[in-house]
């Protein structure tokens, strides 16, 4: 799947990433009204990643009902990301966006760039959990909560979410950082801080995930610096049972999609596995795994 | 990290006034210096915020250029830098056009010459001397026209809107004329979307190619966050060069619809 915020803007650009071989696609995060986001600078490209205050740009769910309608028509899988400024806007948000057709929801818990307007919810168990609890009042959809690396301790806020109803845990969004110019000695950004993502936050996007599979029952999808099919192996036997991936898009270019699945593929050829699912977690058990079990990995 | 992405700090060398809105802004940059005709920079104004410029100039003696028009707060700004100013810039993003053809038509309105410039030196360097329409609100408002005469003499013509100078009326409806009168191989085209819109139509009587370039909001210019998109394509990335198939695919958004900053579709209106 596309992480949510890449290329979720129209239904066109939606069904040319399912194309690409995504399994699924990820709308932007929808909100109860239009928002226009962070002037630019938006994004900036730093050591191994990029770091992006996009400011969560979005044209309300009203508007957003017909784009879900159009993506469906196309026969795309369509997971809709959303989130809320209180407890009820997110509910709002998460029924209109079930009525629409959404195949999935994802509760977007985590954006970093909106912190002092709309606070960050993964930040606290106890909202986590009531948010999570309202909007399942409200759906019937498989729900997914997107969580934040930003946290003091991340097991906690997981099983907040399993309480509250969620269906499965998205670990992580971007990690909060800041890039400053030398010469006009200033942040880049325009909203000064922005969110980390591609290859620097890998370890600590695959640790959270590690943590949050040993914390909770429910699936857990893995999201952070994925770029190829190696790093895809690694978030599945972390425990990750899906993957986002988005910033290997302004790497590797939209292709990339199609390189991750062929590399899982061919670890799994080579390793005698015929399904995700017998591979999830299986690090876990390094304590049991022999020398003997062990195998040469994949030729791509 | 592909240096093009770094954000280098330049220097105002000198700013040329090319028209009551219009201005021309000239720097050293070596990335710039390396760029495709039809390339972009994002040019940043510290505390503004930070737009896509076509390159206009690539390296003239190791000097590069922007050309900004004033259609709003940043680019007021640019419009009325003085040398020495600094900003920031990124790139040079995007695909480039395609120097094809031996009998090119290119049909420029308003501040679109800015990136159709470089395109006519590639040619000439080629040793084809394009036909040029260099269209304009008015005879003040036409861009590069001393330097496209000493470049292309009599292959340059002028279209105005208000017909105070050369063929009177758009670009557009001059571009027509000619391609029922002459023989071109290939068709390009940069300015207002409705102009490009009906060139494109055009080509498609003739059964020319063509290569356009479009604008769109863009924020991140790197192909991922899809503010800019048109149809499957990402004016950032996959763009800003559209060729006749790529606008083939997106005939129902081509000067009808464009996206504003929250993603909602707007009409375009120029």
């Amino acid at each position: 799947m596309n992480a949510a915020g890449v290329l979720g803007m129209t239904p066109d650009i939606l069904k040319r990433v399912y194309d690409s071989g995504a399994g699924a696609v990820i709308s932007k995060s929808i909100g109860p009204e239009p928002r226009r986001g962070h002037p630019n600078p938006t994004l900036v490209r730093v050591e191994c990643g990029a770091l992006n205050a996009m400011g969560l740009p979005n044209p309300g769910v009203e508007y957003f009902v017909e784009e879900i309608q159009e993506i469906k028509k196309m026969g795309v899988p369509i997971i809709a990301s959303f989130f809320g400024g209180s407890t009820q806007e997110f509910a709002d948000v998460a029924y209109k966006l079930s009525r629409a057709g959404a195949d999935a929801l994802e509760l977007n818990a985590s954006c970093p760039n909106v912190a002092e307007e709309l606070g960050m919810l993964a930040a606290d168990a106890a909202n986590v959990e009531k948010v999570t609890a309202a909007v399942r009042d409200e759906t019937k959809l498989p729900l997914f909560v997107k969580l934040s690396p930003n946290v003091t301790n991340i097991k906690s806020i997981a099983v907040a979410a399993e309480w509250g109803g969620a269906d499965a845990i998205t670990a992580v969004n971007t990690s909060k950082g800041i890039a400053i110019d030398i010469n006009l000695r200033r942040p880049i950004l325009a909203n000064v801080t922005g969110g980390l993502s591609g290859p620097a936050v890998k370890p600590v996007s695959l640790r959270c995930v590690w943590e949050v599979a040993q914390a909770v029952k429910i699936p857990v999808i893995g999201c952070g610096g994925i770029t190829t099919g190696r790093d895809a192996i690694e978030y599945i036997l972390a425990g990750a049972s899906a993957l986002e991936v988005g910033t290997a898009v302004m790497t590797h270019g939209l292709d990339v999609y199609k390189e991750i699945a062929d590399g899982i593929t061919c670890y799994m050829e080579n390793n005698g596995f015929t399904s995700i699912s017998e591979m999830v977690g299986l690090a876990h058990d390094y304590e049991n795994i022999g020398v003997d079990n062990a195998c040469l990995g994949m030729t791509k | 990290m592909p240096g093009n992405d770094e954000i280098r700090t330049i220097i105002v060398l000198d700013a040329r006034r090319e028209a009551v809105d219009i201005s021309t802004i000239y720097f050293k940059d070596e990335l710039t210096q390396t760029a495709k005709p039809g390339q972009y920079l994002m040019v940043w104004v510290p505390g503004e915020d930070e737009v896509p410029m076509s390159i206009s100039t690539i390296n003239h003696n190791g000097l590069s250029s922007i050309t900004v028009r004033n259609v709003g707060p940043t680019t007021e700004i640019l419009d009325s830098l003085q040398p020495g100013t600094k900003l920031g810039i990124r790139g040079p993003y995007g695909n480039s056009y395609e120097i094809k053809g031996e009998k090119p038509l290119i049909v420029a309105g308003g501040s679109g010459a800015a990136s159709l410039y470089p395109l006519v030196e590639a040619f000439i360097e080629k040793g084809i001397i394009p036909t040029f329409i260099l269209g304009g609100r008015s005879s003040d408002q036409l861009l590069f026209e001393d330097e496209l005469v000493d470049l292309l003499k009599e292959k340059l013509v002028i279209s105005t809107d208000d017909g105070s100078m050369g063929y009177s009326g758009y670009a557009s409806g001059y571009a027509a004329l000619l391609m029922a009168e002459n023989e071109y191989d290939h068709v390009y085209t940069c300015g207002p979307e409705l102009m490009m819109a009906k060139v494109f139509y055009e080509t498609e009587k003739h059964n020319l190619p063509i290569q356009a370039s479009l604008e769109r909001y863009i924020k991140c210019a790197v192909g991922l966050c899809g503010n800019c998109v048109v149809g499957p394509y990402r004016v950032c990335k996959d763009g800003p060069i559209f060729d006749t198939e790529m606008l083939d695919t997106i005939r129902e958004e081509l000067g009808v619809s464009r996206l504003d900053a929250s993603g909602i579709k707007v009409r375009v209106n120029h």
